[in-house]
């Protein structure tokens, strides 16, 4: 999977997202969306393009881009999964559940299983308060989590 | 004739399997040689039935649930397309008690139609708020939200009618209504079910908003941990337009509107109001002082309206039935009705419509059922991360804004989130603080510090070093944040913490004695 991608090639990708963007008022976080689901991450060769583009500071596109959790420096694993760490789901058991996911994964939050295949991220709230705990896999919902289900969701994406 | 079968397509009921079961029925169906149409409409908001599926009878819509996969041929082997009965069976589903006694007037329709069908917006009264409003003067626009009493139902409570008419009033080429989607809140998600149940109401509600104000151009900031409502918004969104209900002329008239879907990205301080139009315009998600208001200079320095979803979605109604019709409902200084979203620990959670009223004993006990695991409740956060704590012993508070904060509480976004006893509030105090160290936007120092200090206060207590004094540590550094901060994250942090440690203090005492005494 480890294909090294060219400056030239990610000025390119990176240029068309930026004009797409264009006529958008404050358009630095649709574009940031943007690189990240064109590459699965934001290559640090793209800040300085961006920030061309708007004339903007390298540093200004760094900080943004660094301010939110959603942006990423490095690639993901293959799978991404979110687990709810707030409230409510702490009220189920929410807690018990992480802890159940980190041991099976043998990673701590933020951690890539090292085949590469899941990152464990925490997030705060997917709006699933009343069939808690809930998690998010790879964009999808799952609610009511159990040891069971947590299980299941683990089993389909560490192979 | 084909039957009408409703399998809700909200999240809510998708984390629990509502796809597969639709998958499901259409397979059986058509296995059968049956005549069925699918709807994927919102959710009910009865979250413990989900995946909740209805069946159009002569007789109205009759529901099951929770539904699964493998309960599929046995509906169908028992009847329930004509409504018969079926041990998942839970009858009429307007019969349903928790559906029942509430007063729906924002949520009127979500659950009912589908929520991409312009045709059943306008077939179930949508619309008709908007047509009104096109044909009244702007200032009476503005007059008729603020007679409703209508407040803003983001936390704060602002009157929207006067942040509407400070806009109006603002002298600008452009002016924005931006739409705060940001609902970080755990506990709460009345704005996702409305966007993905009835996305049209709050279109339509930001067009009123933006012909009332002059504004021409809205923003509706959703956050990325939504990616369903983000999907169905942007739908809903193309088809106004298509429908004539966004553009250059709304519906005919000389008024212009359009609209953005913008996602946020993972910041949970984006949902204060000057943060989110840094984030919008592209910049760090910084907490701007105030003055100069959003009103006067927001976004792009133009005169901005924002406002969260329920409010913009409770416009609409407003509109059409008339200001006096809203404000009969509720008690106080707080109209109209609240989407209480009940969630946690709690046997029938879900989002519960209501005049404002009700106490948290008669939300939490009555309409809530007591907890999921059937252990007694012993504490109830009201308002997300930023609210408090409440102890059985509060229960008799009325929920109204002023009640809760005569009660050193807030209620916020209107989540409440049940605790059963085995909930530990030291736990939850030091987990206040250290979300708030996580989600600082660091611009301040008694949040961004004090939060930092308050997670190692509390791990000092937890081991019983020094706690008398650490307490005292703690209760002054609350104080500092209270009123040292600049916005609601480290302003009502402490609200969660004092919450657990007035109410609760055996949870602060050293746990080295408990294990000791043992």
């Amino acid at each position: 999977m480890a294909v090294e991608l060219s400056a030239r090639e990610i000025g390119d990708r990176v240029g068309a997202i930026v004009d797409a963007c264009a006529s958008l008022e404050g358009p630095l976080l649709p574009i940031l969306h943007g690189v990240q689901a064109e590459f699965g991450f934001v290559p640090q060769t793209a800040l300085r393009l961006i920030a061309d583009r708007l004339n903007l500071s390298r540093a200004e596109v760094h900080g943004v881009m660094t301010f939110y959790h959603d942006f990423r420096e490095e690639p993901a694993g293959r799978h991404v999964l979110k687990l709810c760490r707030a409230e409510a789901c702490q009220s189920m058991g929410g807690d018990e559940i992480a802890e159940r996911a980190k041991a099976q994964l043998g990673v701590d939050w933020h951690g890539t299983t090292p085949n590469g295949a899941v990152t464990l991220e925490p997030v705060f709230c997917l709006g699933l308060c009343s069939c808690a705990p809930a998690a998010m896999v790879d964009g999808r919902v799952v609610g009511r989590l159990n040891d069971d289900r947590i299980d299941a969701v683990i089993e389909q994406v560490r192979a | 004739m084909s039957t009408l079968v409703y399998v809700p397509r909200d999240s809510g009921a998708l984390a629990v399997g509502a796809d597969d079961v639709a998958a499901a029925i259409a397979r059986e169906a058509a296995k059968r040689k049956l005549d069925v149409t699918i709807i994927r409409n919102g959710t009910r908001g009865m979250s413990w039935l989900e995946p909740l599926v209805e069946v159009a009878t002569p007789h109205g819509r009759v529901a099951y649930g929770p539904v699964t996969v493998a309960d599929v041929v046995s509906l169908f082997d028992f009847g329930f397309l004509k409504g018969d009965w079926h041990r998942l069976g839970q009858g009429h589903t307007e019969q349903i008690p928790f559906f029942k006694t509430q007063t729906r007037l924002t949520f009127a329709r979500c659950g009912i139609t589908d929520p991409l069908s312009i045709a059943d917006y306008e077939a179930h009264g949508g619309l008709a708020g908007l047509h009104k409003a096109i044909a009244m003067p702007p200032a009476e626009i503005v007059a008729t939200v603020t007679e409703s009493g209508l407040r803003g139902r983001g936390g704060a409570g602002f009157p929207t009618g006067i942040k509407w008419k400070t806009t109006a009033e603002a002298k600008a080429p452009q002016k924005y209504i931006v739409c705060n989607a940001d609902e970080g809140d755990s506990g709460t998600f009345a704005d996702r079910m409305i966007m993905e149940g009835d996305p049209f109401v709050l279109i339509e509600g930001m067009a009123i908003a933006g012909i009332a104000t002059g504004s021409t151009k809205g923003y509706v900031y959703l956050r990325s941990e939504y990616p369903d409502a983000i999907a169905v918004m942007s739908e809903a969104v193309k088809l106004a337009r298509d429908f004539g209900m966004l553009g250059p002329k709304v519906f005919g008239s000389d008024y212009a509107f359009d609209m953005e879907i913008r996602s946020g990205a993972g910041a949970y301080v984006c949902g204060e109001e000057t943060s989110l139009l840094n984030s919008l315009e592209g910049k760090r998600g910084v907490v701007r002082a105030k003055p100069p208001l959003p009103a006067h200079q927001g976004f792009l320095a133009r005169p901005t309206v924002v406002n969260n979803v329920i409010s913009l979605a409770s416009v609409p109604i407003i509109l059409d039935k008339g200001a006096a019709f809203y404000r009969d409902f509720g008690m106080g200084r707080s109209r109209g009705t609240i989407p209480l979203q009940i969630a946690g620990n709690v046997k029938h959670g879900g989002l519960y419509e209501t005049a404002f009223g009700l106490t948290l004993g008669e939300i939490v006990d009555g309409i809530g059922g007591g907890t999921f695991t059937g252990r007694p409740v012993k504490a109830v956060q009201v308002g997300g991360p930023l609210g408090a704590y409440f102890p059985r012993a509060l229960f008799d508070t009325p929920f109204d804004y002023e009640a809760f904060a005569k009660a050193d509480g807030l209620i916020g976004h209107a989540g409440i989130v049940v605790f059963d006893d085995s909930a530990d509030m030291l736990k939850q105090a030091r987990f206040a603080m250290e979300f708030c160290a996580i989600e600082s936007c660091g611009k301040c120092t008694p949040c961004r510090i004090g939060a930092v200090r308050g997670v190692e206060v509390a791990d000092k207590i937890l081991h019983g070093e020094e706690p008398a004094k650490q307490i005292a540590l703690l209760t002054d550094l609350c104080n500092t944040m209270k009123f040292g901060s600049l916005c609601a994250l480290g302003g009502f942090t402490p609200y969660p913490v004092m919450s657990a440690l007035t109410h609760f203090p055996e949870d602060f005492q050293p746990r080295t004695f408990a294990v000791a005494a043992e």
